[in-house]
């Protein structure tokens, strides 16, 4: 049943589109940056934007950065609430079940197909822009000092002038991309709780963005911050301190930890509706 | 093949099927009659395993359901309310797609192509192109989702409503497709809101009417001789005079003799000198017992009242609030 939504996932063009669309921001916004040699000023803008004017190859970690906020949370909400509400719009529900697919078996095999969808865009996004930031902006030797790596209102704290190899960056790209992609698991976990409430694919994308914003809001309240250290989208741009040195861990583990609930939680009431659900689509 | 007892379906308060008793033999070409509305498809989905019963119990394939339904599936081919395709896929591959799901004997690698180019050659579609499903007639679509119904030689075909959307000359090819395979040892359950298209086909009916079953009995036996004799004779004054008494009713040259031996009615009259045009046992018409135990549809609506005189307060109430 893997195979058969692996198939799917990549016979829908719409699939397609998403991930090339995702990886053309990061480019557009490279080619503007490059050609005016203006980057945004240290802690404005996507994080590590900056930076990339001097080292082309943090531009991978940038443009996560940039499609970050809404552009990926989008594409994985689309995906995952579209997963069982729309073989029920479509009426294939019924005839997968009937075949059979037992219904645990086909959350398992959509949630599959969610994870290599987030993993392709995620690393189609890596890979397109290593390639558009070596082309426009080279490679100095990146150096970690407080005006070099800066990110939004945080300074590099500890050592000043530590140079990242090229394995270095690449190490903590991947990190990155590992952190990402669980924190879009998350938001993919939320979207496809609904889609097993809902027979509209709509309705559970729209509801995971409406969680995802009402998360983002609180999160920068100060009068919410009893709350938001639980809130989904708490730790997502956490991911920043990968590129410190040394590495701060901190956020990083607990954003791990919060998206793996998230995920194991929504996951499993999912699982709880989907395999006592009444199928009248 | 498919038996079920007191088998009942609540959504909310509207009871969509109502303590049902059905009985589907092996062999039998079994039709499932009912206005629109009645609980055919949340029946179908029950014994499908997708709808839960809300009390009663299911057996299929001699398994009970939804406990085994992994194990009775495999044998089962069907067809639910309408057929559904992936419109941006071809009509074969969207049957590869069918045939890879699921679990069950018969759906390895191995095979696909010529398990898919049977069933499309069985439904009349052999010839067909790569063209997206999409822009498939509705009568296509029909005999595709035949088709995966088709897929894995089933021992048990569920069909609802599955000449929907045929013109004339579909309906009468997926009739006889059905009686090909039902004397290849396939039981048809079919469900239908047409009498004639059950009538045509099948050897067994169930009529179910606002959620219950109303009738369920051989078609033979319904449609027995009623113990009388139609005669038909340009000389039916002196033929009526003749069988003085035992005509039950007359119209102009048409009698209806009250004699359940027709080549005795034949022979007295033609011994007498009357022409006789034709003279044929009357048989009971399917549609009046049909009608005569079955109300009008429920997807009518009828204002005012909260339900009809000599119905049960049950269903009354679940007809004026539910539909
Ligand atoms: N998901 C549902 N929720 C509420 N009522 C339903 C649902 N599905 C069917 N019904 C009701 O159950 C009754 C039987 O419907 P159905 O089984 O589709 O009839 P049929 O297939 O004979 O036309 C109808 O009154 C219908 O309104
Ligand atoms: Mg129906």
């Amino acid at each position: 049943m893997i195979g058969v939504e692996l198939v799917k996932l990549a016979r829908r063009p719409r699939n397609w589109v998403s991930i090339v669309l995702l990886c053309a921001l990061p480019v557009t916004v490279a080619i503007f940056v490059a050609v005016t040699h203006l980057a945004p000023p240290p802690g404005q803008g996507p994080a590590l934007l900056s930076a990339v004017l001097s080292d082309g190859q943090l531009f991978p970690a940038a443009a996560l950065a940039i499609v970050l906020p809404i552009f990926l949370p989008v594409a994985v909400a689309v995906v995952a609430g579209d997963s069982i509400a729309g073989e029920a719009n479509a009426g294939m529900l019924r005839y997968l079940l009937a075949r059979p697919v037992g219904r645990t078996k086909l959350l398992a095999a959509k949630l599959v197909a969610l994870i290599v969808y987030v993993l392709l865009a995620v690393v189609f996004v890596a890979v397109t822009s290593y390639v558009t930031g070596r082309l426009l902006f080279g490679s100095k030797p990146a150096a970690v000092t407080s005006t070099g790596i800066t990110t939004n209102n945080v300074v590099a704290t500890s050592l000043s002038g530590t140079a990242l190899t090229p394995t270095d960056i690449l190490l903590r790209t991947a990190g990155t991309v590992a952190f990402v992609t669980v924190s879009m698991l998350g938001v993919g976990a939320i979207a496809l709780f609904l889609s097993t409430m809902s027979d509209s694919s709509l309705g559970a994308a729209l509801g995971a963005l409406a969680a995802l914003i009402t998360s983002g809001v609180l999160v920068a309240l100060n009068s919410a911050s009893a709350v938001s250290p639980y809130l989904p989208t708490r730790y997502w741009l956490s991911w920043v301190d990968f590129f410190r040195q040394p590495i701060l861990w901190r956020d990083i583990d607990r954003g791990f930890a919060i998206q793996a609930i998230y995920v194991l939680v929504f996951l499993g009431a999912a699982w709880a509706n989907f395999a006592s659900k009444d199928i009248t689509s | 093949m498919i038996v079920t007892t007191q088998l009942t379906k609540r959504f909310g308060h509207v009871l969509a099927v109502d303590h049902v008793d059905l009985t589907v033999r092996e062999g039998d070409r079994y039709g499932f009659l009912g206005p629109n509305g009645s609980g055919k498809t949340t029946l179908v989905r029950m014994v499908l395993g997708l709808v839960y019963a809300t009390s009663g119990k299911i057996e299929v394939l001699g398994e009970p359901v939804p406990a085994r339904i992994a194990h009775v599936l495999p044998q089962i081919g069907s067809l639910i309310e309408s057929p559904s395709a992936y419109g941006h896929l071809s009509g074969r591959a969207n049957l590869a797609l069918i045939d890879a799901a699921g679990t069950g004997p018969g759906g390895g690698r191995r095979g696909r192509r010529a398990r898919i180019a049977t069933a499309l050659d069985r439904v009349g579609l052999s010839g067909v192109d790569d063209r997206a499903v999409r822009k498939y007639s509705l009568g296509m679509r029909q005999r595709l989702g035949l088709a995966a119904a088709l897929l894995r030689s089933p021992r048990l075909l569920v069909l609802d409503e599955p000449t929907n959307g045929l013109d004339p000359q579909g309906i009468r090819e997926v009739r006889d497709l059905l009686a090909e395979i039902n004397a290849a040892g396939t039981t048809v359950f079919l469900s239908s809101h047409q009498l004639s298209e059950v009538e045509q086909l099948c050897t067994r009916i169930g009529v179910i009417d606002r959620g219950r079953l109303v009738l369920q009995d051989d078609l033979a036996r319904l449609r027995g001789p009623t113990g009388r004799v139609i005669v038909r004779s340009p000389d039916a004054d002196r033929a009526a005079a003749l069988l003085d008494g035992r005509v039950a009713d007359r119209d102009a040259d048409r009698l209806v003799v009250a004699d359940s031996d027709a080549a005795g009615v034949n022979a007295l009259l033609v011994s007498a000198g009357l022409r006789v045009t034709e003279v044929t046992e009357e048989r009971r018409s399917l549609e009046d017992l049909v009608l005569s135990v079955t109300g009008s549809g429920s997807d009518r609506i009828d204002g005012g009242s909260a339900g009809r005189p000599g119905r049960p307060a049950e269903v009354a109430s679940r007809d004026g609030a539910g539909t």
